[in-house]
């Protein structure tokens, strides 16, 4: 297969992943390292680094739109950076000493965890709770919500920070963006609406990303030709994904679909990876 | 009265996206240029990333600085996803300044500590 094929691939099934990404709202790495490695044979470690620039790519995009609407808890994703960034540095400096299997098996887990983490009811919930800390950290806010402002508290900060180092650490060592653990954290832990910490934990990705890049890029892992139609591909996908979601709301059996594509492509890299084939 | 106009979050919020917007619109531009240039000069080879292919010299500035003035695609590609990366790295910087107009000494530091974590660990990356 000619580089020119071999791109078009790449091109088309990331431009799949980042409008699937964006309509479930996951982003599109969890379909584009199972597609480079299982089916395009691509060394994992060029497909992690082609994923990761790929989710600084949509998480800038998108929270360039979400910051403006006032959604965003930018001091929340500042303080919770301090965690991410050195979880994700410590991650991508021990990546060069995992096993490539060992690494496709541990993301085919993470992947099935996430997607099925992104199935549970979210449900709306604010708490008005007085928490010293977070009134000394400037964190409880407000956002313009369907009947006006609404105003929340944060909750357990300590136990936040701890989960985010580990969201940070897993987003360096496998290059995903870790969204659904963010959120995951911010939500059950944190205690904080889900329309706040979903655009926080995107507004965090793009930093979380940029602190293993910057290792992986010294490390040459970090191909251009690869990387090119994988950015290309997710930002144009998941920029038609934000059209389309305008217009109707992220439907139920979508979800679903996204979670059978993971699942099924996330064991095929467990396979691969327990047979040594990766 | 004299409009004192006061640094305030919305200020922030607004120059914050726009860094985001023009970061990804460059660097994408650029890196769509270098994809065109790549795949004119080698569409018709066959690729190989099956196994790491070692450091390519344009991981280095001069290497990197080479290749672009003789309009090599990879070399292109490279610059463009460098400029990627620093979109994120570049809203930190801004929202520093941010916080110091703001006259937030706190979040002024917690900035420049995520700052800091990026900076050693870019200079510290270099080890395979």
């Amino acid at each position: 297969m000619p580089i020119l094929e071999f791109t078009l691939i790449i091109l088309v099934g990331s431009c799949f992943a980042g409008l699937l990404g964006s309509l479930t709202g996951l982003g599109g790495g969890f379909i584009i390292i199972p597609l480079l490695t299982v089916f395009l044979h691509v060394d994992i470690h060029y497909a992690i680094g082609a994923s990761l620039v790929s989710i600084i790519a949509t998480s800038s995009g998108s929270a360039a739109a979400y910051v403006k609407e006032g959604i965003t808890n930018m001091r929340l994703g500042m303080f919770l950076e301090v965690a991410t960034t050195l979880g994700a540095v410590t991650g991508a400096m021990v990546a060069v000493y995992f096993p490539t299997n060992l690494l496709a098996i541990l993301l085919g887990l993470i992947l099935i965890t996430s997607a099925l983490l992104t199935l549970r009811k979210k449900a709306v919930q604010v708490v008005h709770q007085k928490n010293i800390l977070a009134e000394k950290l400037k964190f409880n806010g407000s956002y313009p919500g369907e009947n006006g402002t609404v105003e929340y508290s944060v909750s357990r900060i300590g136990g936040g920070f701890v989960m985010m180092l580990f969201a940070g650490l897993l987003s360096g060592l496998l290059g995903i963006g870790s969204g659904a653990l963010k959120v995951l954290a911010m939500d059950n832990i944190m205690r904080i609406p889900f329309k706040v910490s979903t655009t926080t934990s995107n507004f965090m990705i793009g930093v979380t990303g940029a602190a293993s890049a910057v290792v992986y890029l010294q490390r040459g892992y970090i191909e251009p030709s690869i990387s090119m139609p994988v950015v290309i591909g997710v930002l144009t996908g998941a920029l038609v994904g934000s059209k389309i979601l305008v217009k109707t709301k992220s439907s139920g059996w979508l979800r679903w679909v996204f979670v059978v594509v993971v699942i099924g492509l996330a064991s095929q890299l467990i396979y691969n990876g327990l047979i040594g084939k990766i | 009265m004299a409009a004192k106009a006061r640094f305030k979050d919305t200020d922030m919020q607004v120059v914050i996206g726009w860094v985001l917007r023009i970061g990804v619109i460059v660097s994408v531009s650029v890196v769509f240029v270098g994809g065109v240039i790549y795949l004119y000069r080698h569409g018709g080879l066959i690729p190989n990333y099956s196994k790491f292919n070692g450091v390519p010299n344009f991981v280095q500035l001069h290497g990197l600085v080479n290749g672009i003035i003789n309009l090599r695609g990879r070399s292109i590609i490279q610059a463009g996803i460098i400029l990627l990366i620093a979109t994120p790295i570049l809203r930190i910087v801004f929202s520093t300044i941010g916080f110091v107009l703001e006259k937030d000494y706190l979040y002024t530091g917690i900035s420049l500590l995520v700052l800091l974590i990026i900076i050693v660990s870019s200079i510290s990356g270099h080890v395979g």
